[in-house]
């Protein structure tokens, strides 16, 4: 019931914010209101012969990576935060690097490795003295091959979600169970487990989004999936309509995850953290299970980073891209130069809105501030579309208008420029960058509002006094957060970058798509050194605030910056 | 009073949604006096708190602050504009500012040094000079406590809200930090309103205390009368256990002029007990519990008629449950219950 207290400020925030919202709900209108519209025969056509394929390896990916991140995430998760055994302060922030490398580098490495002319296949063969027709061997180009190398890139958010549920577990509880009888294990399948289900499903429903929207590393893998099936549509059938339909029924499923992700956040709310804080001593593992524990935790490092890193380094030695290096100053400014201004004007945006949902709590902020996190359930591809389709609608009617009015008319000038693809950025990401503010900012308890107040301060200098000073952690995760996401973005990039500008995403993906790997892997490299560095800033700020020996009760840097979440 | 100073709130009326949280509530404070709001949670107390700093709008009534109209007939101040300092439960100190910056947060209008040296004056008022430098986590509890109350005096308020400052202390920096707190709040001359669920700490910290109950100040006075005129039987049990005692009963008979017909609010320490066996007054019963308390001890009799009453002794007499004893009206001054 307290009263906001200027009402023009006031008014402004709430306008800024619904426009905001307005600018991420564009694209996604554009692609609904290609329902009623007529593809010339190219929807028919796609339902008649690839449509059941592209749904049944979209559901058939999404179910194993979802099963295999949970295997992987939450099982070093609990390793980590529970045993003790060596390696495991450093497995702590390194599970965390594969994060850097964007799932289409795991994909090419992984077929490098282990196609038939690959080392593996080589040294089988001259070991045993083997033909191609004595032995079976996995193809790493396949849908089975394509869910591997998607969980073993994707595991990271199921073992962020839950390392953090299994940190903020009472120590009293796991005791508690420990006094009932219940063994190690028992109490982490009785107690720990279904204790952090809510967060882990959250962890979860980013994997699946992430999954939903892959491009890169499955159209790599030769997997039909909606989201290839998207760029496809659009590329060699030329039909914008029927990729926009396409796109829907990836809509479709990403409403479906909404919902069952806010169910799963209603549900976290009734999970409540022991208020002291105590941190459970760790069980020491015996030498043998240490070992085992050991190699379970760095299987998915090791394939899932260090693998991929020193092949493409092996590569970049022994046969660079000569033109990848004159033009890296070139591909890495650019790449450097969208990721900072997205980033930054995603973090501008998400502190906005964020605060604007905080300060101002009425229905209609509240329905902005979840319209303006719906963008990263979204594929890159389909987000790409929408903002196409929305310029080119605004740029036909400025056209024909100037045509009318002046016989001149300025032409495309916005489609093809870097500020579309900074708009499909934002739509797409400004979810990440939201939804670690928005966390942040519900754990500042309302009582410093009220007390600034009451020292005479109020709304942009509370803000800027008081919360973006105890968030600076938090800001700085938001912003690498999206520089990362940034950084590896392909499908976006690839279709409403300007003509002749390229990033280093997209010169590894035109040169992998032409079987030219030596020299993608230049640019290879260069992509995965620029995207360790935030990594790493984020692995410190998240291990930094949960060690238990940080000052516990420091509010500022007691809890870690929390994971991205599409809602409230 | 005259109406030019101090706090003054009159008819104030609140609710959250359907369910009314204060009603009608008027109190006066002076300026350099401490005022107590005594009641069980969910009573109002600082949901009125709250509407004096402005946190929350009144439905009803009217707010002034040293004189000034800050809330009623639809206007509403807000809270920065209000000349208030508040102390909230949790202290809600600056996580990421020094106790010298927490302090410095709130004053304006004047130079860099100016504000140093009244936060610094401050701090060495509530005697943490030397932990001017220290973050707010590095300090105890009763520190935390007393950098709020500093942070909010900075602003020279000319009246000072407390929320349960005290309640988050033990009870042996309780003591401590209350008389450090009360000695700096009655020398900066503001009018003090302080919310406390604690019976003791408001007849031990309050010039006048009202006792409020389900949104309503049920009685306003001075602490000793308070305690020994309460207007009801909620009031009466507020500070601690009562006998409430029929005139018809055996106990009540003895006691009671014959004209009396309303029942009689006694206190533990107003009855005595001896163990002469023809009494002058009174009437027996037998021991059945003893509750000591350290320096007192409450002992429950069992009379004839099976009623039960309390009584307090104050000098250790060795007691045993079971012992025949006299109860015997130590003190004239009954209340009766409305």
């Amino acid at each position: 019931m307290s009263k906001p207290t200027q009402p023009l400020r006031s008014a402004c925030t709430v306008i800024l914010c619904v426009l905001i919202a307005g600018l991420v709900a564009v694209p996604l209108l554009q692609i609904i209101s290609s329902v009623g519209q007529s593809s010339d025969g190219t929807w028919q056509h796609l339902q008649e012969t690839v449509l059941p394929g592209y749904l049944w390896n979209t559901l058939v990916l999404a179910l194993s990576v979802g099963l295999l991140t949970t295997i992987i995430g939450v099982g070093t998760a609990w390793l980590v935060t529970s045993c003790r055994f060596p390696g495991s302060g450093i497995l702590e922030w390194a599970l965390l690097l594969p994060l850097a490398i964007p799932s289409y580098l795991l994909a090419y490495a992984a077929t490098d490795v282990l196609q038939f002319s690959g080392p593996v296949q080589t040294l089988l063969r001259n070991t045993f003295d083997w033909s191609r027709a004595d032995y079976w061997f996995p193809n790493a180009r396949s849908l089975p091959g394509a869910s591997v190398i998607l969980s073993v890139n994707l595991y990271p958010y199921v073992y962020l979600a839950s390392r953090a549920a299994f940190l903020e577990q009472s120590a009293c509880v796991r005791e508690m169970s420990r006094t009932l009888g219940l063994g190690s294990w028992q109490s982490f399948f009785r107690v720990s487990l279904p204790m952090a289900r809510p967060s882990i499903f959250i962890g979860l429903s980013l994997v699946i989004m992430e999954t939903l929207s892959e491009f890169g590393a499955v159209d790599y893998c030769a997997v039909d999936t909606l989201a290839t099936g998207i760029y496809r549509t659009w590329t060699s059938r030329g039909s914008l309509i029927a990729a926009s339909q396409l796109s829907l029924c990836l809509l479709g499923a990403v409403a479906f995850l909404i919902a069952f992700e806010s169910v799963s956040r209603a549900s976290l709310r009734f999970h409540s953290s022991d208020e002291s804080n105590r941190v459970a001593a760790c069980i020491p593992l015996s030498l043998f299970r240490g070992l085992a524990a050991s190699l379970f935790c760095w299987l998915p490092i090791v394939a899932g980073f260090l693998l991929p890193t020193l092949i493409f380094t092996h590569k970049t030695w022994v046969n660079g891209d000569q033109r990848a290096v004159e033009m890296l100053a070139d591909l890495g400014t650019h790449s450097l130069i969208l990721a900072t201004i997205a980033a930054a004007l995603a973090v501008g945006l998400g502190v906005h809105v964020a605060h604007a949902r905080r300060t101002h709590p009425t229905m209609l902020v509240k329905m902005a501030a979840r319209i303006s996190g719906l963008g990263y359930a979204i594929p890159g591809g389909v987000i790409a579309m929408g903002v196409l389709g929305a310029i080119l609608h605004a740029e036909n009617g400025l056209n024909d208008a100037f045509e009318f009015l002046f016989s001149w008319s300025p032409g495309f000038f916005f489609s093809g420029s870097i500020l579309a693809l900074l708009f499909a950025y934002q739509t797409r990401f400004l979810a990440v960058s939201l939804g670690v503010i928005q966390a942040g900012l519900t754990r500042v308890s309302p009582d410093l509002d009220a007390v600034s107040r009451t020292l005479g301060k109020s709304g942009i200098k509370i803000l800027t006094q008081v919360h973006l000073p105890i968030l600076k952690r938090t800001l700085l995760c938001a912003f690498m957060l999206v520089f990362v996401d940034v950084l590896k973005e392909l499908p976006a990039t690839l279709i409403l970058r300007p003509f002749n500008f390229e990033t280093l995403a997209v010169r590894i993906y035109q040169l992998a798509s032409d079987e030219r790997l030596d020299e993608a892997s230049t640019a290879a490299i260069a992509i995965i050194a620029t995207g360790i560095i935030p990594v790493i800033v984020l692995s410190k700020l998240m291990s930094r605030g949960n060690s238990p020996k940080s000052h516990r009760h420091d509010p500022t840097t007691a809890n870690p910056p929390p994971l991205p979440s599409n809602h409230d | 009073m005259t109406e030019q100073q101090g706090l003054l709130v009159k008819d104030v009326s609140h609710r959250y949604e359907s369910r009314v949280s204060v009603k009608s509530a008027s109190l006066e404070v002076q300026p350099g006096k401490v005022h107590c709001l005594l009641g069980h949670s969910g009573s109002g107390k600082t949901t009125l708190l709250r509407i004096i700093a402005g946190l929350e709008s009144a439905l009803t009534g009217e707010v002034k602050l040293a004189g000034m109209k800050v809330a009623g007939e639809g206007f509403h101040q807000p809270t920065e504009k209000r000349a208030i300092g508040f102390v909230f439960q949790n202290y809600a100190l600056f996580p990421h500012l020094s106790v010298l910056r927490n302090v410095m947060f709130g004053i304006t209008q004047c130079s860099r040094k100016e504000k140093r040296d009244i936060a610094m004056d401050l701090l060495h008022q509530v005697e943490l000079g030397e932990y001017a430098r220290s973050m707010p986590h590095a300090l105890s509890g009763g520190q935390q406590q007393r950098v709020a109350l500093a942070r909010a005096l900075a602003r020279k308020p000319a009246v000072m809200l407390l929320d349960e400052p005290f309640s988050e202390l033990d009870s042996r920096l309780r003591s401590e930090v209350r008389e450090i707190t009360l000695r700096v709040l009655r020398s900066s001359n503001s009018a003090t309103l302080m919310v406390t669920h604690d019976p003791q700490e408001a007849l031990g910290s309050g010039d006048m205390v009202s006792v409020m109950r389900e949104g309503l100040i049920e009685q306003t006075a001075e602490p000793r009368h308070l305690y020994n005129h309460p207007v009801n039987e909620h009031t009466a049990r507020i500070f601690g256990v009562i006998n409430s005692i029929s005139p018809s009963s055996e106990f009540g008979r003895s006691i009671c002029p014959p004209d009396r017909d309303n029942t009689l609010l006694v206190r533990p320490e107003q009855i005595r007990l001896s163990q002469t066996s023809k009494p002058p007054q009174g009437c027996q019963g037998v021991i059945v519990q003893i509750n000591y308390e350290g320096p007192t001890v409450l002992i429950q009799s069992q009379l004839g008629s099976g009623q039960l009453v309390w009584t307090r002794e104050f000098t250790p007499t060795e007691r045993h449950p079971g012992e025949q004893v006299q109860l015997i009206m130590a003190e004239r001054n009954l209340n009766g219950a409305q």
